[in-house]
Order: structure tokens, then C-alpha cells, then sequence
């Protein structure tokens, strides 16, 4: 696919695997992977909080690792397979976490929840995170202004299968 | 039973959860078609001054570029300033993207570049030259204080400072123990996560949809049609997914105006999105001084409350908060004084942001009262129990209702307050210090005027419509839910649709009224239907609801009941059938009762219990455990009202301990506009919280006996830290935000 | 943004001749700084060599026992590499005190030697900065200063450098192997970053046409006595205010070998090895330490907002020393302090 602009400026060929499906791109060097899903993509469900590392709602796996798409220029990604946030679940077929986050109101405006949630499905594949503060710490490079993070630590913890006293206590209630 | 039908009271995760989690709820900027134009702005780099050149040659001749708009070549727009006033404008005259060559404040926008692509947009307006003639800037409020006024045009009504009354001045001359203290806050910025952003998708007719970032759908509405002279019919704005706003998006933003005019102006659909730094330039917490002055006799007994506080505005309007009057209602006390002025500054007009002004109010109210409670001896929660007023002193109103007196109670029992040592700097944790702190919270519950259109299917389903919000408040579920209950049916029946200006009328989302309010029409609607439905039924030959009346009916597996016998009824398809009707619309509609705010008034309370631990040689100060009670009426979604008390508290410990937008007075700019370096709380920041709904029941604060909790979750928190601190260290800190190096240096040797 | 040409280096040698042909020419590697730069219109290069392909990705062990980590590993790659952990535990210990898990994966080793300062008026191209744009003045001297420097700042500058990762290797005393038109050549930690002088332009003593191509740690002394300790504005996903890379060499309580590095508070990551020398052979206690604390701030100066570090700074050493003599280095996701 040629993603078509009016300038002439050279683009740079970049085959990239997203969700599974292969695509092959003509772009400029300078769009970052974030613009790009966001943009001729439509992967919209990535989202664009600061444009610079610093809050992670642009969080998508790239080769099964969790990294900042706002800091990385697709070109630079050439044979990489992208997951995003659509490639995990969709509303009719959610991923656990997915599950769990809307279980546990593990958000509330929804806009950090992508990025949420691809580190969180990071942050089990990396499987380092042992405790609840453990969790918080590896959670970090993702801000909720809307304050969720009670419940997304017990998101996590339930589907890393040990659910914190509180959020067990909660489910019985 | 109400728990299996999904319906008041039951902790329904969001119906509109799967759609947030999977990303697929589409945002403002998020709308898109074939040939859109992205819009990007370019801001100025003085805080006070003139244009004196602008050079947009590079930018207009950078490949994608379609046009750069500047004060010298902007469409024209409405001239009077009420035609620029939004639903919630403030005294003055509001801010016009521009208009002229005049910058009133740092990052004003003064261009807009219009691309073929977002990347064009952007890197174009990075070439965009101006030159300027600056003045002086004035932005530090310790400073500008001394030129402050009282706002001559009041906000609202109930914003000015209640009258004084006994002799508080006298009562604290006598009185036996005393705190005169002042209080600083810097300015903060909402920092919602979604940028703000507009996409403008034009009709070949020329009719306008807009997807807004807003609060209130309604509002930019009618802010559009204002400036450019539109009819309503021709634009609609949708609103359906709020990535967060905090009461930045009560008010009309830049990227709206920029998308309208350059969609109209080009004849194109555009798309316009702030950057983050942008977000820095917008409204925010203002920057404020207060003194407060408060003394007890020797028993504890309250005798004199004098508070004074000046805030920041900008030099184009007066904004105002209620700072001052909680110190008239908080507490049992015959003498007070309060006291609020304006300081003007070189800074874009601050607005509300997360309980604007109790936020503020009550870090200083609430901390004197600490101070004064460790004054007397007493221990600070027993100090706020012996000075519990039941009534509102400032006005002489009753309450609705009150149960703040739960939330001490049940709020220190779980917290293990009684295990408290009394004194500053005694209890410790190996290498901590450990503080706990306690803090009252009140917040007012208002209805706004809402409406709501409920309809009724024959097979049992339901939609609602009305023009509410949800910015992440849950307005979608909650409304399901009081939809289902009205109308005897599960929550998973209800299709809500919000956040579109073509829908019922409602006000912006905001002051935590949407529940109380939107509930209460959708409420109302449900009424509508079952009397529609009951003067349908009384049609029908040998009727079985022939002499019933609507009171005694309810609706429950489709069919409308007596309530007390549900074998007596028809079914719904029946009652509709009957007429050839195939849906059944209540328009529900609530207005405040005049009447009854003649002799009452309401708020929400909270009592806030906070623990932190801070390393007694460097300082590092962990928040460990918050336990907040909450008397707020009827809850309708414990889950989703728990997240937004969860969410209060973890703003107000960015605003004890982290949240400072830092200017440099020489320049009058912001200086750490960006997420790096203006802190919010982070996962790590963020331990446990336990939330408390106290048992409250209020028929009068609304209809559904719902008060709001947008607000109420913030208000105490940063008193309460800052009160803790002082228990774990006996180091008094007035200067907020409380940052580690203010702590390191207030520890104990 | 500005525009720029791209092109992907499959050789170093191919990726060094196309640097140094090119004075505009910038290297990406992991991209999390001076893509964050180019968006601020901080760093507009003219063109881009993507060296991600090159074959710097491996952390191996040499002949004399030294391990030499590729210029491209990541950060996560090098905290959490067995060898690392083991043997130079300070830094894995320092990579995770700083940024994001998502950073850290994105993250390189060359990459992390030189990110720029975080100074507010080096990133905001509109006000006045020697290090951005020599000879126009330093606009943090006098202005927000909270984050600057105590030590080591000149009058044309007081940023600090920003690395967690550089603390530990300058206490780990590094050597930094870099690549030019010239050749191979090695330069020792201590001289790869400078202070700011006349010249804040110039972050570090890298030639333009030479890159990173790997870091060096010879065997060392310090695994059983060490810790990293970084005090910020939050508690995580922070730049430091000060930090503090602690190393101890310690015999029957005496002090044999002591390393202190200092983050946040310098143009570089802060050491002074004179000083440390002199507290050889003296006992490894918080008095000795508090001494070593007096000893590396004896020069610093605030500049009003920033004047805290100075105590927090000695503070910190004392009690990172403690820490390391101990045993108990600080764990990143512990927030409590040990």
C-alpha cells in the first residue's frame, strides 16, 4: 500500500506484520509507528497520550515486546510483527486480560486502556513480576490520570492467577 | 433480587467495557475519512505582548501544506463577546484564537497550519518565524497577590463569600489556642490522557459533524454555531467517547475553533489535535494564597474562622472558584469572616479541574484545622467529631441529609485510628517515619436541568437518548441501570445513547451532577412510559388496570403490573398492540426545585484516613494506605462509583505531593510542559485505597436520591497527606505540592 | 520535525563512512531520546543511519574475564542478563531505577551513553540554551532550576546528565569502545562524558563519524557490597534528582576499594576518584561514609531552586554506602528505602 500525501519526498519500502496480517508499505521515514496504525491504518485503538515516552498509551508489542510506538519510526521496524491492541481481542472475543480489566473497572475514561493492557500482556509474557509491587513497579511506564491503578494491579493479579486479599474479597462480596 | 437483575444498586461492569478494552471505542480524533485535512497549531513563545512579525513563507511552501492561518489572514468570525460565550463562560471576554496581534499568555496559539497530513502539519508550523515586542509578564501569585481585587462581576451567586457573622476578629483575640497560617498551592494542569482533538467531517451539503473532546456536546454546539453563524440543524457535535477531562473540557478549546473554521473556510473535512505540551496552555488549576486565621477555647470549641484566599486569573477574564465558603460550613463555628479576591497575570484563564475550589479550600481549612486540633491537645479527628455542624451555617439552611458522622466513624474504625500514637514523630517502621493523617471533605450535590428520552419495546428492550456525557464517570452503565429498574428489566435490555448534541438536552458533564441529574430524567422517562402505558391500558375493554393508578404499577417480565399483586396486568405487547403502536417514548425532564433550595441545601461529605511512611533520613514519602469514607446518597454502580472516589483520591495525592507547573517568572512561560517532568501519579505511587459508601439515604438531594461522586474523592486528600506528614515528622508543610525536598528538609534530627 | 533522508547501515564500517560524510547525519539506534528530540525540533538532523541492523546485539565474555555488551542490547537485555546480574549488580540494579519497561526494551547501550540533558531549556528550542544553540546564553541559570547541577556546571551551563545506567558504569569504571573513520579506539568511562566548560554543545569526547560500538566491564570486587539508590519526584518513571551508584570493596571491615558515582547532580555521571582513594583502608562505617559524603560535595553549589541536592546528595551517599556495606543494595520495585 502506498500511503499517498502530494509531496514527493522519498519513501522508504517497510513490510510489516500486523496482527497477523503481512503489509507492505511505501512511507515517509520520518512517521512514527504510532501515527502510522493510528493514521493510513486505522488501528486507531493505539493511543496517543504524549507523543514522547512519557505516558505509554501507545504501548504495542513489537516482536512480543512492549515498547513505545510513538518513539519508533516504522521504518526502522522493517520484518517486525506488531501486536496492537485490536490483535489481542475484540468485544465479541476478549483476551483474558481484557476480561479482567473490564472485570475489575481496571479503567474509566478507557483512553490509557490499550496501552494498559499491551504492557500488561508484556509484563506476563516477561514474567518478572511476582508480587503487587512488583506489578506496580513494571506498570509504571503507564500513567491513568483517571487514577486506576488499584484495580488494574488487581487485574493483572487475577489473571497472573493470584488474586490479591482485596480483590478476592471484592469477588465474594 | 435487585442484584440478579443488573439494575440499582448492583456493581455492573461498564456496558461499555468490551468496546474501551479492546480499543475499538473511537475518541474524538479517531474519526477519519477519505481526504481529510489535519490541522496542527503553532504558539507563541512570550507570555505578554505583541506580534510584531509573523513569517509563514517556509511553512506555506512546505510539501502537503494547504494553508497557514494567522491573526492577518483568519476568516472572520462573530464580533460581540456574547456570540464567543460558551454555556459556562465567565465574567469577561472570552479568549479569540486568532483574533489580533496581542499575546495575553504563554503558548496562546498564533497559527494554524492545514496539511495534507498530520506529519506535514507538524513539522510545517516548526517553521514558521515571528518576532516579537514583549512586555513585561506577571505570573508568580505570592507576588501579584498584593494587587488582587474582589471579582466585580461574581461567577455565580453562591460564589461569593457569605456574609461574616458574630465577630470572628474578637473570638480570636480571646481566644485561648490559635493558628494564623498561610497556605500556598501551585498551579496544576488537568493532564487528561486523551489530547484534546476535533474532527470535522463536512457534508456535501455543508453541514457540519463534529467529534469534540468536550464536556458537554451541547455546548460546543451552540460555541460553534455562535462564532461562525451556523444553524444548529447544520451542526452536530458527538461526544461519544471522553478520554478523560477533569473539567478541562467544560469549556471550548482552541482545536475546535480551529477545525470549524478551517473545515468551513476550505470547504474540507478537517481534523485538528493538540500536542501534549499544548495541554499546557489551556485552562488549568489556578495557582493560590490563602490565610487562614482559626482559634478554639479550651474544650475544642471552634470560636473564629477568618479565611482569605486569592487566586490566579487571567487578564481577559475573571474566573472564580468557591474557595472560602466551606470554612462557613464545614464546622460549628458563630464566627466567621471569609474573604475571596482576583490576582490578574499574564496567564491563559485558569478553570475548573477536579472539585475546583474545595480542592483548594480545604487544603488550607483543613490543615489549619490539624494545626489547631494538635494546638488544643485533642486528637485532629475527635477536634473535627466535637465541631460537627448538622446544618448549613453559611446560609442558614438544613441539609438534605448528613452522614458524615458514618464516615468518621466507620472511615476510623477500618483505618485502626484508635491505634494512633498522639504525638508528632512517634511511630516509626524500622527505617520510616509514620504519619497518619485525617481530613473532612464536602462537596455540593446540584442537579442541573437534564433531559432524557426513554423508549420502551414491545420485547422488553429499551433505549435511552439524552445528550449527557461520560468522561469516564460511567454515565453509560449507570443509566442501563436506572432504565432497567424503571422499567422492570435487566441493564443488558438498555441501549444508551450519549454524547451526541442532536439528543435530549442536558447541561455539561460536570460538577458531579450527571447522575444525579441525567438519572433523574431517564427516571422520570420510565415514569413517563408506565402512565402512558397505564392511560393506553385503561383504553382496553374490562381492563384488569381499570382502576389503578400509576403509583401502584410496576413492569416486570414485560407485562404492567400492580405492584403488590403482579398477577394482575397486561403485557406490554398487548397494551401496544392494542393501539398499533411498536415502541412506547417517556421524555423525561428535571429542573432544581426552587422551593425546596428555599430550606435546603446538599452536599456530599467524605472523611479521608491516610497513612505515610517517609524514610527519616532522606525523606521519600510513600502515601501506604488511604481509607476514604463517603456519604454521598443512593449508589447506584458500587464498582464504577468506587473508581471514580479511587480516581479523586489519586489525583489529590498528585496534588499533595507531586503536581506543580512550574513557571519562570522572568519569561512568565511554563517550563516543564511535558509528562516527564509535571509528575502524575504513577502505578508505583499508588498503594492501597480502600473506598467506604456510608449508608445515606436523601430524598431530596435528586430524584434517584443520588448526589454525585466526581468530586468528592479529591477534596480532603491533600490536607489529609499533608496532615499525615506532619504526624510522622512535626514538620508543619504549607507549601504545595509537598515534594521530597521539602519533606528531607522538615524531617526530625 | 524536520524532514531527512534514511538509510539503514547493514555494516559499521558502512554506517561510520556514512556518519562521517555527513555532518547533519545523526545515528538511531533504539530512537527513545532523539526521536523525542526531533519531535521537540530539539535535534533536526538531516539525515538518519539506522544502525539497528548491525551486528552489536550480543553481551559476550573475553579471555581476561571482562564482558563486553554490543552497543545495540538493550537495556532490559543487559539488567536482566545472568552474567550481568551476577557479576555487576549495580547495574542491572541501575538500568531498572530508570524510565519505563516499555523504554528500557527500546532502549541500547550506546543509545544510553548518550541521551541528552533533560534540562526544560534545552528542550524547548525558544528559549535561549549554549548546549542547543552555542553562544545564546544559559536561560536555566536564574530560571526553573530545580533538576540542574551542583556540581561540575559552568557559567554557560548547569544541565545535568539524565543516564541511571552511565551512574553505574562510571562506578563501575567502564570502558567505552567506539568506532571511527581512524578505526577502533578505546576510551576509559571517566573521559567519555565532559563537563559543560566553554563548550556545553558537546555532551562527551565522541568524534563526529565515530560510534559506540560496545561497553566494557573488567572483573570487579563489588557484587557482595553495592547499591543504587535514586531519589526522585515520584516513585517511579522519573528522572532522578540525585542518585547515587555505590560500590565497596571491603576487608575484616575496612575499606579496601570504594566507588561512588552520582547521578542528577552533573554534566556527567559524577566520580571523583582522588577523593575515594583517600578512604582506603579506613572502616567501612556511616562515619566514614558521612566524611566521604562531605568529601565529594566539598565544591558543589546550588542555584537556588536545586540548592536541596546538596544535602539530599550527601545523605544519599551515606546512606547507599550503608546500604552496599551491608548487603542490602536498594531493589527497584522496593520503594521502601532498605
Amino acid at each position: 500500500m502506498d500511503i499517498a500525501t502530494a509531496d514527493t519526498q522519498p519513501k522508504n519500502r517497510v513490510a510489516l506484520t500486523i496482527n497477523g496480517n503481512r503489509q507492505d508499505l511505501e512511507i515517509h521515514p520520518w512517521v512514527t509507528l504510532l501515527d502510522l496504525l493510528r493514521g493510513p491504518l486505522h488501528l486507531t485503538g493505539t493511543k496517543k497520550g504524549c507523543d514522547h515516552g512519557q505516558c505509554g498509551a501507545c504501548t504495542v508489542l513489537v516482536d512480543g515486546e512492549r515498547v513505545n510506538s510513538c518513539l519508533k519510526f516504522a521504518v526502522t521496524l522493517d520484518g517486525a510483527e506488531i501486536t496492537t491492541i485490536e490483535g489481542l481481542g475484540t468485544p465479541d472475543d476478549m483476551h483474558a486480560m481484557q476480561k479482567a480489566f473490564v472485570e475489575h473497572d481496571a479503567y474509566q475514561c478507557g483512553y490509557c486502556t490499550p496501552g494498559q493492557i499491551c504492557s500488561a500482556v508484556g509484563l506476563l509474557a516477561e514474567g518478572r513480576a511476582k508480587s503487587r509491587e512488583e506489578i506496580r513497579e513494571m506498570m509504571s511506564g503507564n500513567i491513568c490520570r483517571c487514577g486506576a491503578y488499584v484495580n488494574i494491579a488487581d487485574a493483572i493479579e487475577d489473571v497472573m492467577g493470584h488474586g490479591s486479599d482485596a480483590s478476592q474479597k471484592e469477588a465474594a462480596e | 433480587m435487585q442484584n440478579e437483575k443488573n439494575i440499582i444498586g448492583f456493581p455492573l461492569p461498564r456496558i461499555d467495557g468490551p468496546l474501551k478494552v479492546t480499543g475499538t471505542a473511537p475518541y474524538a480524533a479517531e474519526y477519519d475519512e477519505p481526504g481529510m485535512l489535519v490541522g496542527h497549531a503553532f504558539y507563541a513563545t512570550i507570555a505578554s505582548g505583541r506580534i510584531t512579525s509573523i513569517d509563514t513563507s517556509a511553512a506555506e511552501n512546505f510539501p502537503g501544506v494547504v494553508k497557514v492561518y494567522t491573526h492577518q489572514n483568519r476568516p472572520a468570525t462573530a464580533s460581540s463577546d456574547d456570540a464567543w460565550k460558551d454555556e459556562v463562560a465567565l465574567p469577561g471576554h472570552p479568549f479569540r484564537p486568532l483574533e489580533n496581534d496581542r499575546i495575553l499568555y504563554d503558548g496562546q496559539p498564533i497559527a494554524l497550519v492545514i496539511a495534507e497530513s498530520f506529519e506535514a502539519a507538524r513539522d510545517a508550523a516548526d517553521l514558521i518565524r515571528v518576532d516579537y515586542e514583549a512586555e513585561e509578564p506577571h505570573t508568580d501569585i505570592e507576588v501579584e497577590q498584593a494587587k488582587s481585587y474582589p471579582p466585580p462581576v461574581p461567577r455565580k451567586e453562591a460564589f461569593l463569600p457569605s456574609d461574616p457573622r458574630g465577630d470572628a476578629d474578637g473570638a480570636y483575640a480571646a481566644a485561648p489556642h490559635k493558628i494564623s497560617a498561610e497556605y500556598v498551592q501551585a498551579g496544576e494542569h488537568h493532564n487528561p490522557m486523551e489530547l484534546f482533538g476535533t474532527t470535522v467531517i463536512r457534508a456535501e451539503d455543508g453541514s457540519l459533524t463534529v467529534y469534540d473532546k468536550t464536556q458537554g456536546s451541547q455546548n460546543s454546539q451552540g460555541y460553534v454555531c455562535g462564532i461562525f453563524g451556523l444553524k444548529p440543524e447544520t451542526v452536530r457535535v458527538i461526544n461519544a467517547y471522553v478520554g478523560g477531562a477533569f473539567g478541562s473540557g467544560l469549556r471550548p478549546k482552541h482545536q475546535l475553533f480551529f477545525a470549524v473554521m478551517a473545515s468551513l473556510d476550505l470547504k474540507r473535512s478537517v481534523k485538528v489535535e493538540m500536542s501534549r505540551r499544548e495541554m499546557f496552555y489551556l485552562t488549568w488549576r489556578p495557582p493560590t494564597v490563602q490565610r487562614m486565621l482559626v482559634a478554639a477555647d479550651a474544650n475544642g470549641r471552634l470560636m473564629s474562622i477568618r479565611h482569605h484566599a486569592v487566586q490566579t486569573t487571567s487578564l481577559y477574564e475573571d474566573y472564580q472558584e468557591n474557595v472560602v465558603n466551606w470554612s462557613g460550613l464545614a464546622y460549628k463555628c458563630d464566627n466567621v469572616t471569609l474573604s475571596y479576591e482576583l490576582a490578574k497575570m499574564t496567564v491563559s484563564t485558569p478553570g475548573d479541574m477536579r472539585a475546583p475550589g474545595a480542592a483548594t479550600g480545604f487544603l488550607a481549612l483543613e490543615s489549619a484545622i490539624d494545626e489547631l486540633s494538635y494546638e488544643v491537645g485533642m486528637d485532629p479527628l475527635e477536634f473535627r467529631i466535637a465541631n460537627f455542624v448538622d446544618y448549613d451555617q453559611n446560609d442558614d439552611l438544613q441539609l438534605t441529609s448528613k452522614a458524615l458522622d458514618l464516615c468518621y466513624r466507620q472511615g476510623a474504625e477500618r483505618f485502626g485510628w484508635s491505634k494512633r500514637s498522639p504525638l508528632p514523630a512517634s511511630m516509626r517502621d524500622g527505617q520510616d517515619l509514620v504519619g497518619w493523617g485525617v481530613a473532612t471533605g464536602v462537596w455540593e450535590a446540584t442537579l442541573s436541568p437534564a433531559e432524557a428520552k426513554v423508549r420502551l419495546f414491545p420485547d422488553g428492550s429499551i433505549t435511552v437518548a439524552a445528550a449527557a456525557s461520560d468522561i469516564g464517570t460511567g454515565t453509560y452503565t449507570i443509566l442501563a441501570q436506572i432504565a432497567a429498574q424503571g422499567l422492570g428489566q435487566t441493564a443488558d435490555r438498555v441501549s444508551v445513547l450519549i454524547g451526541d448534541s442532536s439528543l435530549a438536552k442536558t447541561a455539561v458533564e460536570g460538577g458531579s451532577w450527571t447522575a444525579a441529574s441525567s438519572g433523574s430524567a431517564v427516571q422520570a422517562g420510565c415514569f413517563e412510559i408506565r402512565k402512558t402505558l397505564l392511560s393506553l391500558a385503561q383504553k382496553l375493554d374490562s381492563s384488569p388496570l381499570a382502576g389503578a393508578s400509576v403509583e401502584d404499577l410496576a413492569i416486570r417480565d414485560n407485562r404492567l403490573v400492580l405492584d403488590r399483586n403482579d398477577q394482575v396486568g397486561l403485557s406490554i405487547a398487548d397494551i401496544l398492540g392494542s393501539q398499533g403502536m411498536s415502541s412506547v417514548e417517556g421524555h423525561g425532564k428535571v429542573a432544581p426545585d426552587e422551593e425546596q433550595a428555599k430550606k435546603f441545601v446538599s452536599y456530599t461529605h467524605s472523611a479521608i484516613f491516610t497513612e505515610v511512611k517517609i524514610d527519616a533520613e532522606l525523606g521519600v514519602p510513600r502515601v501506604t494506605r488511604v481509607v476514604i469514607a463517603v456519604a454521598a446518597g443512593t449508589i447506584i454502580n458500587p464498582k464504577t462509583a468506587r473508581s471514580q472516589v479511587l480516581g479523586g483520591v489519586v489525583m489529590g495525592l498528585g496534588m499533595a505531593l507531586h503536581e506543580e507547573s512550574m513557571i519562570d517568572h522572568r519569561s512568565g512561560r511554563i517550563m516543564n510542559h511535558n509528562l516527564a517532568e509535571y509528575h502524575v501519579p504513577a502505578h508505583a505511587d499508588v498503594q492501597d485505597i480502600e473506598v467506604i459508601f456510608v449508608e445515606e439515604e436523601d430524598d431530596k438531594a435528586s430524584p434517584i436520591g443520588v448526589k454525585g461522586l466526581g468530586e468528592i474523592g479529591i477534596v480532603a486528600v491533600g490536607a489529609a497527606v499533608a496532615n499525615a506528614i506532619y504526624h510522622a515528622t512535626g514538620t508543619r508543610h504549607r507549601h504545595f505540592p509537598i515534594t521530597i525536598d521539602k519533606i528531607m528538609e522538615g524531617l526530625p534530627n | 520535525m524536520r524532514p531527512f533522508t534514511y538509510t539503514r547501515a547493514e555494516n559499521l564500517g558502512e554506517a561510520v563512512a556514512a556518519l562521517a560524510a555527513n555532518p547533519q547525519a545523526r545515528v538511531l539506534a533504539g530512537g527513545t531520546n532523539l526521536v523525542d528530540l526531533m519531535k521537540y525540533d530539539v535535534e533536526h538532523p538531516a539525515a538518519i543511519i539506522d544502525i539497528n541492523r548491525l551486528p552489536l546485539k550480543e553481551i559476550e565474555e573475553l579471555p581476561d574475564g571482562s564482558l563486553r555488551i554490543g552497543a545495540l542490547v538493550s537495556n532490559s537485555a543487559v539488567a536482566y542478563d545472568a552474567r550481568v546480574a551476577e557479576r555487576y549488580p549495580l547495574l542491572a540494579s541501575a538500568i531498572l531505577a530508570g524510565a519505563s519497561p516499555q523504554l528500557r526494551n527500546a532502549a541500547t547501550t550506546g543509545g544510553n551513553l548518550l541521551q541528552r540533558t533533560r534540562c526544560y531549556y534545552f528542550y524547548d528550542p525558544s528559549t535561549p540554551c549554549n548546549k542547543r544553540e552555542p553562544g545564546s546564553g544559559c536561560a536555566a541559570i536564574g530560571g526553573v532550576n530545580r533538576i540542574h547541577a551542583i556540581l561540575g556546571a559552568s557559567e554557560h551551563c548547569i544541565a545535568t546528565h539524565p543516564s541511571d545506567m552511565c551512574v553505574a558504569l562510571a562506578a563501575l569504571a567502564a570502558t567505552v569502545e567506539v568506532e571511527g573513520p581512524d578505526g577502533r579506539r578505546d576510551i576509559p568511562f571517566a573521559d567519555f562524558h565532559r563537563l559543560p566548560g566553554d563548550h556545553p554543545e558537546h555532551d562527551n569526547t565522541l568524534k563526529h563519524g565515530e560510534i559506540v560500538v560496545a561497553v566494557r566491564l573488567e572483573g570487579n570486587h563489588f557484587a557482595a557490597h553495592h547499591s543504587y539508590l535514586k531519589l526522585r519526584d515520584r516513585l517511579s518513571y522519573a528522572f532522578a534528582l540525585v542518585s547515587v551508584a555505590a560500590a565497596l570493596d571491603i576487608a575484616d571491615g575496612m575499606i579496601v576499594d570504594l566507588r561512588v558515582a552520582l547521578g542528577g547532580v552533573a554534566h556527567k555521571p559524577w566520580r571523583d576518584t582522588l577523593a575515594e582513594a583517600e578512604f582506603a583502608g579506613q572502616p567501612a562505617t556511616r562515619e566514614t561514609f558521612a566524611a566521604v559524603a562531605d568529601r565529594l560535595l566539598a565544591g558543589a553549589e546550588g542555584q537556588g531552586d536545586n540548592d536541596f541536592k546538596i544535602p539530599m546528595a550527601k545523605k544519599a551517599i551515606v546512606r547507599a554506602l550503608s546500604q552496599a556495606a551491608e548487603g542490602t543494595p536498594q531493589v527497584q520495585s522496593e520503594k521502601q528505602l532498605r
